[in-house]
């Protein structure tokens, strides 16, 4: 393995607070040292990062990666080169896959296919209950040991409180957090939007903000009873900002994610039946967006997550409510978040990273998130200028579900590093 | 042959201007008069293919653009298909598709998905008329309410029409909303407070809690079917209270400042939403709706066929 020397970047570094031009030197797949005039050795590789912004490699805590089960939809290999090209070091895979990532041998067996691919890191989050069906907890200690990071039954809710509150109890042991999927089934049941004037327009049946805001207020009351840690999935509503602000003033360990679309689009994006605005939780309404905004600003939300969701185009090519809900997200995921949170003035570039880097790392407790000397040499290299249009057909995704297709965006990655290695160099593939 | 009037798809009222709607119901006036004649036939889509194609049951609707395409001259097809078209394991694109390679020339199309005739509009070349898709719009019932009303009160403009009973999973209260209120007549809608959509009042309708209100209110009702599956749905405790509630009763309408004209689009449920009295008596006009819903159909079909509203009068070119 080359050792790397990445010179002349600006180099965004939250976790310890810096924020300088200067030079960063990796080898043995670590961070050894950042200044200026560092030696290296003669075999190097030089990166040229003038002009350019060195953070530590983005972390994506949502991800469907779709294998086993859809690998039509998506791989972990293709996952992970996608997350890579979208400047994601690592990457956290959700269990709805086919089978459920239930056990220790279907964690195993992502870990494994991650080390295959060997693009962006993929930590697998093992399944809240057997079978995602909420009746029995699945064998967290045997999730965590293969490699889980965290339990979630996302897709779906933890319908029953009693269930949410032993996982939380029981996730305490082995200091993960528990993700939940906020919905009340019963409000959400047939919904295929978010209920507003634009669904009564086109008579479709919406899911009100209420059915999302019912379960964070339970979860919130459930981290008070058992002192565990929930992390609340795509937050999409006003309600659910103003009740997470409310329990981290009391100090609770509810930490909170946002995904791009929702801090971007609102509810109107559906006009025209436009299934690729269809997802769930749905696009809301302009104050429900610019709530998740501040939320993300003033740290109510903790980080920026893509819920990167791939679906067949077949499957988005037909009526409305009968379309799977999603979008995917990797690729889109920094383009949008500087697009309309930095170059928008809310967030500056060292936010922006403390969102997607920093503080995912911190609370899944990840490697990365850092360019300490001897955190890992995870690092994305990215130019927070650069104007890119949106093309699908040209992403590393199997995947095309998207509705920024044609937008035009500002700032993408230029070379993600994981582990030491060049994964991703645009226009240069490795 | 001028630009088409209408665009190509007739997929809702909301989507059409007022002069387009105006337009409709000018060039229904003289099909009206087809349907008297002993020979009930023009031949103005003569050599046109139409396919109606209805993923949903329907009597009325159905037979009702039939008698249109047929007094047009027009060739029919009907393809009936219970159940949606994902049960059926083609998808909609695909059945319209094959359809269409078989070179027709419009589809009118009845879906229980909303969205679905301007989603099949927008991937086909033949002209695609909505006969009712989901909860979204059902504009020819617009079209042919508009049309009796009109007929009876000789204006649109001010008049006030209450649209009573589930606005919430009704195509018909939307096209009737959209219609009347960009013809300038003032909309109520009434109903339980489950069956109304919570964003109705962005519509620009006035919401009327209880049926005596839209009964003082209202120059005409136009009383919905009560779908059976609602009570399922926990939107009502029973049918029984409905009609206690807010069923039209002769008592009712007896408190009226004045005489209220009736509509309903069909079928009734007699004794739940409408008591037969109301629906049978000399303020009814529910039977001239069916016989105005030709006429609009096949207005309809005549202007997105690109005929010229003048060559609809008796006498004019026949549409060729």
């Amino acid at each position: 393995m080359r050792p790397i020397l990445i010179r002349g970047g600006r180099i965004i570094d939250p976790s310890r607070g810096t924020d300088e031009i200067t030079d960063l030197f990796l080898a043995d797949g670590k961070v050894q040292a950042s200044g200026r005039d560092l030696g290296h050795p003669d075999d190097a590789q030089v990166l040229d990062a003038t002009g350019k912004v060195v953070a530590p490699g983005l972390i994506d805590v949502h991800v469907h990666l779709r294998e086993p089960g859809q690998e039509d939809l998506e791989t972990v290999a293709t996952g992970a080169m996608a997350a890579a090209a979208g400047g994601f070091s690592a990457v956290c895979a959700m269990p709805n896959t086919d089978p459920v990532t239930d056990n220790q041998a279907a964690v195993g067996f992502i870990v494994s296919q991650a080390q295959r691919a060997a693009k962006a890191r993929v930590y697998p989050i093992g399944a809240v209950s057997l079978g995602q069906k909420g009746r029995q907890l699945a064998e967290f200690g045997e999730l965590v040991g293969a490699g889980a990071v965290a339990v979630s039954d996302d897709g779906k809710p933890v319908a029953s409180s009693h269930l949410m509150r032993t996982a939380l109890e029981y996730a305490r042991t082995f200091g993960i957090p528990v993700a939940d999927h906020c919905e009340d089934p019963t409000l959400a049941a047939g919904g295929a939007m978010h209920e507003g004037l634009v669904s009564t327009r086109l008579g479709l049946k919406g899911v009100p903000a209420a059915a999302e805001e019912i379960m964070v207020a339970r979860d919130i009351l459930l981290a008070e009873l058992t002192r565990g840690h929930v992390h609340l999935c795509h937050m999409s509503t006003r309600g659910s900002v103003e009740l997470i602000r409310r329990a981290k003033d009391q100090g609770l360990r509810v930490t909170a994610e946002a995904c791009p679309h929702h801090f971007t689009l609102t509810h109107e994006a559906c006009e025209g039946y436009n299934t690729n605005a269809k997802m769930n939780p749905p696009l809301r309404e302009p104050e429900d967006r610019e709530a998740i905004r501040q939320a993300l600003r003033d740290g109510t939300i903790d980080v920026i997550c893509t819920d990167h969701a791939p679906h067949h185009y077949d499957a988005k090519e037909r009526e409305f409510d009968d379309a799977p809900n999603g979008i995917i997200g990797l690729e889109t995921a920094l383009g949008l978040a500087v697009s309309e949170l930095v170059e928008s003035g809310l967030l500056s570039l060292p936010d922006l990273v403390n969102r997607m880097s920093v503080m995912p790392a911190r609370i899944f407790g990840l490697q990365g998130g850092s360019l300490a000397p001897g955190s890992p040499a995870d690092v994305v290299v990215l130019d927070p200028k650069a104007e890119w249009t949106v093309r699908p057909e040209h992403f590393y995704s199997k995947s095309r579900n998207t509705p920024f297709a044609g937008r035009h965006l500002r700032g993408r990655a230029e070379t993600t590093v994981v582990r030491g290695q060049v994964v991703f160099a645009r226009g240069g593939d490795t | 042959m001028s630009a088409p009037a209408l665009g190509k798809d007739l997929t809702g009222l909301e989507t059409l201007s007022r002069e387009q709607i105006q337009l409709i119901l000018d060039t229904a006036e003289p099909f009206k008069e087809v349907s008297e004649r002993a020979i009930k036939k023009v031949p103005a889509l003569r050599g046109k293919t139409i396919v109606n194609l209805f993923f949903e049951a329907s009597t009325r609707t159905r037979i009702s653009f039939e008698f249109a395409e047929k007094r047009l001259s027009a060739d029919t097809v009907n393809v009936a298909s219970t159940g949606s078209s994902v049960s059926k394991g083609e998808t909609l694109v695909d059945t319209a598709r094959n359809l269409e390679a078989m070179r027709i020339d419009m589809v009118v199309i009845r879906h229980g998905a909303s969205g679905a005739a301007q989603f099949l509009g927008q991937r086909i070349r033949s002209n695609v008329i909505n006969a009712g898709d989901g909860k979204h719009e059902h504009p020819t019932q617009g079209l042919l309410d508009m049309l009796t009303l009109r007929d009876r009160f000789k204006r649109l403009e001010g008049l006030k029409v209450a649209i009573c009973g589930d606005i919430l999973h009704s195509r018909v209260a939307r096209s009737n909303i959209w219609g009347l209120t960009k013809l300038g007549a003032e909309v109520g809608v009434c109903g339980p407070a489950t069956l109304l959509p919570r964003n109705v009042h962005e519509l620009g309708v006035t919401i009327l809690p209880r049926i005596e209100d839209a009964i003082q209110w209202a120059d005409a009702l136009n009383v919905l079917r009560l779908q059976l599956e609602r009570m399922q749905a926990g939107f009502l405790p029973s049918l029984r209270e409905y009609n206690r509630v807010f069923g039209v009763t002769t008592e009712r309408l007896s408190k009226a400042p004045k005489d209220l004209l009736i509509l309903h689009p069909g079928p009734m449920n007699r004794g739940v939403e409408i008591d037969s009295d109301v629906a049978d008596g000399p303020h009814s006009v529910i039977l001239p709706q069916v016989t105005n819903g030709v006429a609009v159909r096949m207005a309809v079909l005549y202007l997105l066929a690109g005929g010229s509203p003048d060559w609809a009068h008796p006498g004019g070119g026949g549409g060729e």
